[in-house]
């Protein structure tokens, strides 16, 4: 299946929960239904987190990627 | 500058020297039964005809319409400037003359406060803010709080007979320390159909009971490390991970205080619904087996009588039941202190 492309990105390598979070929301707010964002988070902690508060928020994860240390994250605007 | 005078017992815990005569300067005495007044929440102070009121507040959730005449009430009949919030979430207002108590109690009434107890019998039970607005909450604490206040609050027992209880696994109300306690758990079931591989449960679990496959990624359980927190649950992006059977962990026997007592775990994912009749059944039981005890907590009780209250309760927990389950053990907190500590010695059976 071909991936949705992205309509914004954030890379959130480096930084800390919940302010990973806090960014990829307010990203989100910015933008329209349907859109895609492309986010990239580091493993442990972050990736324990962030897809979890992400899907309380309601909007959905087509796509989690492993790339070495860290995730990439495809989010559908709900 | 005073103008009465009291003679108490120090030993207010026991009924035959409860009394307390209260005599007035002008020759006007009068006798209080403190029996009486610590089953009212009204506790003695060190200073003179000076008490402290404790009043319920199951939950620790206080409207604020009733906050505000709580505020009004201390600021009228306390003689200092502060309420205390006690360790079990009531709010305590300190120094009260024995001569306003009818006055407080009408005034807080008017909003609905009452006033809580002491002494031997059920306490307001207290609890976390639960699932209605904790992420981690997997069961409404705050409900079944009110719940059990409504119906058990100020039943007499042997001794004081404490209930609380937590959402979730992380226990923030230490289920383990109370004569009874419930906490919230979650079974979680996997899905392979729509499992991706993508890992994320391996890291949300932090018990170490989800291991995901080197290669496809597609997660294996311990169910041995499971907490029944749902952090995979919630942490799943497709939903692959479900819940399963939910309810209470229910652990009796548990006390802190001098010779603190780790509580045993009897029940998992009881339904909520079969909470009352699971303390009903154990108040019934801690009331007959301690029948001329005297002031003896359920804990050293069921250390006692194990196999006996297992029996007794079984059938009220029904499937619920965990197998084997262990007495209530002695924790040593006071590491400098030898002595007296009984050991967890082991009880044939």
């Amino acid at each position: 299946m071909e991936e949705k492309r992205p309509a914004a990105n954030l890379d959130l390598r480096g930084v800390i929960c919940p302010v990973n979070f806090v960014k990829t929301k307010l990203k989100l707010e910015e933008m329209n239904i349907g859109e895609i964002l492309e986010v990239l988070i580091d493993a442990g902690e972050p990736i324990a987190n962030v897809p979890r508060s992400i899907k309380e928020e309601g909007h959905k994860i087509i796509k989690v990627e492993k790339i070495g240390g860290h995730f990439r994250l495809l989010i559908e605007k709900v | 500058m005073k103008d009465i005078d009291i003679k108490y017992d120090h030993h207010l815990e026991e009924q035959k020297k409860s009394k307390l005569e209260i005599e007035m300067k002008k020759g006007k005495k009068e006798v209080f039964d403190l029996g009486q007044l610590k089953s009212g929440g009204y506790i003695r102070q060190r200073q003179k005809g000076l008490f402290t009121v404790r009043l319920r507040c199951p939950g620790g959730r206080v409207p604020v319409e009733r906050l505000k005449k709580i505020v009004e009430a201390a600021s009228k009949y306390s003689k200092r400037d502060y309420v205390h919030i006690s360790v079990r979430q009531s709010i305590e207002i300190p120094y009260v003359d024995y001569r306003d108590f009818s006055k407080l109690s009408d005034e807080l009434g008017k909003v609905g406060q009452k006033i809580a107890s002491c002494g031997p019998r059920v306490r307001v039970p207290t609890a976390c803010s639960g699932c209605e607005y904790n992420p981690n909450g997997l069961v409404d604490a705050q409900k079944l709080c009110q719940e059990i206040d409504q119906k058990y609050f100020g039943i007499q027992c042997n001794h004081k007979f404490k209930i609380s209880l937590s959402g979730c696994p992380i226990d923030c109300f230490r289920t383990n320390e109370m004569d009874l306690g419930f906490q919230g758990a979650v079974e979680p079931i996997w899905d392979e159909e729509t499992c991706t591989g993508c890992r994320i449960c391996g890291y949300a679990c932090r018990e170490g009971a989800i291991t995901n496959d080197v290669q496809t990624g597609k997660p294996v359980i311990d169910r041995s490390k499971c907490l029944y927190c749902a952090d995979c649950i919630r942490a799943c992006p497709t939903n692959s991970w479900k819940e399963g059977r939910k309810g209470l962990v229910v652990r009796v026997g548990g006390r802190h205080g001098r010779h603190p007592m780790n509580g045993a775990v009897i029940a998992v994912f009881l339904p909520e619904e079969k909470m009352g009749k699971v303390i009903e059944k154990v108040i019934e039981w801690y009331n007959k087996e301690g029948k001329d005890k005297g002031r003896v907590r359920i804990g050293d009780i069921l250390r006692d009588k194990w196999p006996g209250f297992i029996d007794f309760i079984k059938p009220v927990l029904g499937d619920y039941a965990i197998k084997n389950p262990k007495r209530p053990e002695y924790i040593k907190i006071h590491s400098f202190q030898t002595g007296w500590m009984p050991e967890n010695s082991v009880i044939e059976e």
